[in-house]
């Protein structure tokens, strides 16, 4: 009985969630048009999620596209195809490792930053003070930090991809002696310019998840030192969650 | 205020490197810079089956590649594939009489079309046909082939002994000759 009730307690809550998020996300979006008149606010954003993270991201790019080219060459040397590494390590970096990886990333190192910044904000009432001047703390604090994420995130992805194909070039072609002309041109006889176009989609797609996630966490996180802490923890949870299971969906549309 | 300007400019320099990668995507990894730049001269021909050759895929000769395959259409007055192809101009000298092949590359590669030389002593020429051509190679087409003609021969042989056996019944005395 204690089961259930606590089952549909969290059903509840569940539902509550997803409302809130909606709800939030239409008092953004409605702010959205005004806070584009101070583009000095959204540019200060895209630097700290942008351009701060642009570090991780470059180093764990180059780590996940060595490995690509590790595991892709053992791999197509029992096929003795070893010069479709290009292909493999292309493919794979533009459709799923780049936006997946980078979303995962960016939810762990902005994604938390952003939270943290609005529920310490919320904590020490600096929200509540901004009402009380009058000045929308949605238009002020979350719309510039929800678009700037949304600008970075695209962006964050791209690099990601165009450093880590560097890394399955690094060890296929000048470790392992794959022929650079073969890994080129195959590489680019196989890979269609709507690949791209669906690694970018899903780029924007899951800066638009993991921002929305980290602003309406901050922006509700009970005012407490130990509210702040688990509103960052669901940031990175839920974000995770969300990017894959997204990922899945916009994979089987655009396959 | 040099604060400001130091974010500016990190975010700036950010903001290119994103366009840069862009760039690098789209410019270095996928299929687009495969059009003949430069001078050029289109032929045509025409195919039965053209498999899976698709706008964009090279036109070589002897390996060499020569130009690409422009547009692919479908002439509903002869039901066959017209290819044209974009010839890079300084591949000014190949005779008319030249034979045009649907060829794969490799296992796995994809198809293009390769030209070999005739013997004439007139050269293709911008708005050309080429009459000699060969086509995609079917694989079922071929596996059929190779069955129709193992019958045959397997009907041949046991025709001798009983006059019009089929092909089930062919089956059957092979596996009682094998059970012996």
């Amino acid at each position: 009985m204690k089961l259930l009730r606590e089952l549909t307690g969290n059903a509840f809550d569940f539902a509550g969630t997803v409302g809130g998020v909606t709800l939030f996300l239409g008092r953004l979006l409605g702010q959205i048009p005004r806070a584009l008149l101070r583009p000095s606010l959204i540019v200060a954003q895209v630097h700290n999620t942008g351009a701060l993270s642009l570090v991780i991201i470059m180093t764990c790019a180059l780590f996940v596209g060595a490995v690509l080219g590790l595991l892709g060459y053992d791999t197509l040397l029992r096929f003795g195809s070893e010069d479709a590494l290009g292909t493999v390590g292309a493919l794979g970096l533009v459709k799923e490792l780049g936006p997946v990886v980078t979303a995962l990333l960016y939810a762990g190192r902005a994604g938390t930053a952003l939270a943290s910044e609005l529920g310490l904000m919320r904590a020490t009432d600096q929200l509540t003070a901004m009402e009380m001047m009058a000045v929308d703390p949605m238009r002020r604090v979350v719309a510039p930090r929800f678009l700037g994420g949304l600008i970075a995130m695209p962006l964050l992805t791209v690099i990601f991809i165009a450093i880590g194909i560097f890394g399955v070039q690094l060890v296929g072609v000048q470790n392992f002696g794959v022929d650079s002309a073969s890994f080129w041109s195959q590489m680019r006889a196989s890979v269609e310019l709507n690949d791209v176009a669906e690694g970018v989609i899903k780029g924007c797609v899951f800066g638009f998840a993991c921002n929305l996630i980290a602003v309406y966490e901050g922006y509700t996180a009970h005012p407490t030192a130990e509210g702040v802490g688990r509103a960052t923890t669901r940031t990175v949870v839920i974000s995770a969650v969300l990017t894959l299971m997204l990922d899945y969906m916009i994979t089987a549309v655009m396959l | 205020m040099q604060a400001t300007r130091t974010v500016e400019i990190s975010t700036g320099l950010f903001v290119l490197l994103g366009f840069a990668a862009l760039f690098f995507m789209v410019t270095q990894i996928t299929n687009r810079d495969l059009t003949v730049d430069g001078a050029s001269y289109d032929v045509t021909a025409q195919f039965e089956n053209i498999g899976s050759l698709k706008p964009g895929a090279a036109v070589s000769m002897a390996g060499v590649t020569v130009g690409r395959v422009d547009s692919i259409t479908f002439d509903q007055n002869v039901y066959k594939a017209v290819v044209k192809m974009r010839i890079a101009s300084n591949f000014n000298r190949i005779p008319n009489d030249s034979d045009a092949a649907i060829m794969t590359s490799g296992l796995l590669g994809g198809q293009y079309i390769g030209i070999t030389a005739g013997g004439s002593e007139e050269f293709l020429k911008n708005g050309d046909r080429i009459e000699l051509v060969q086509d995609a190679l079917v694989l079922e087409n071929l596996i059929n082939q190779l069955v129709a003609s193992f019958m045959g021969r397997r009907d041949e042989n046991n025709s001798g002994g009983n006059s019009g056996g089929e092909s089930g019944e062919g089956a059957q005395t092979k596996t009682e000759e094998a059970k012996q």
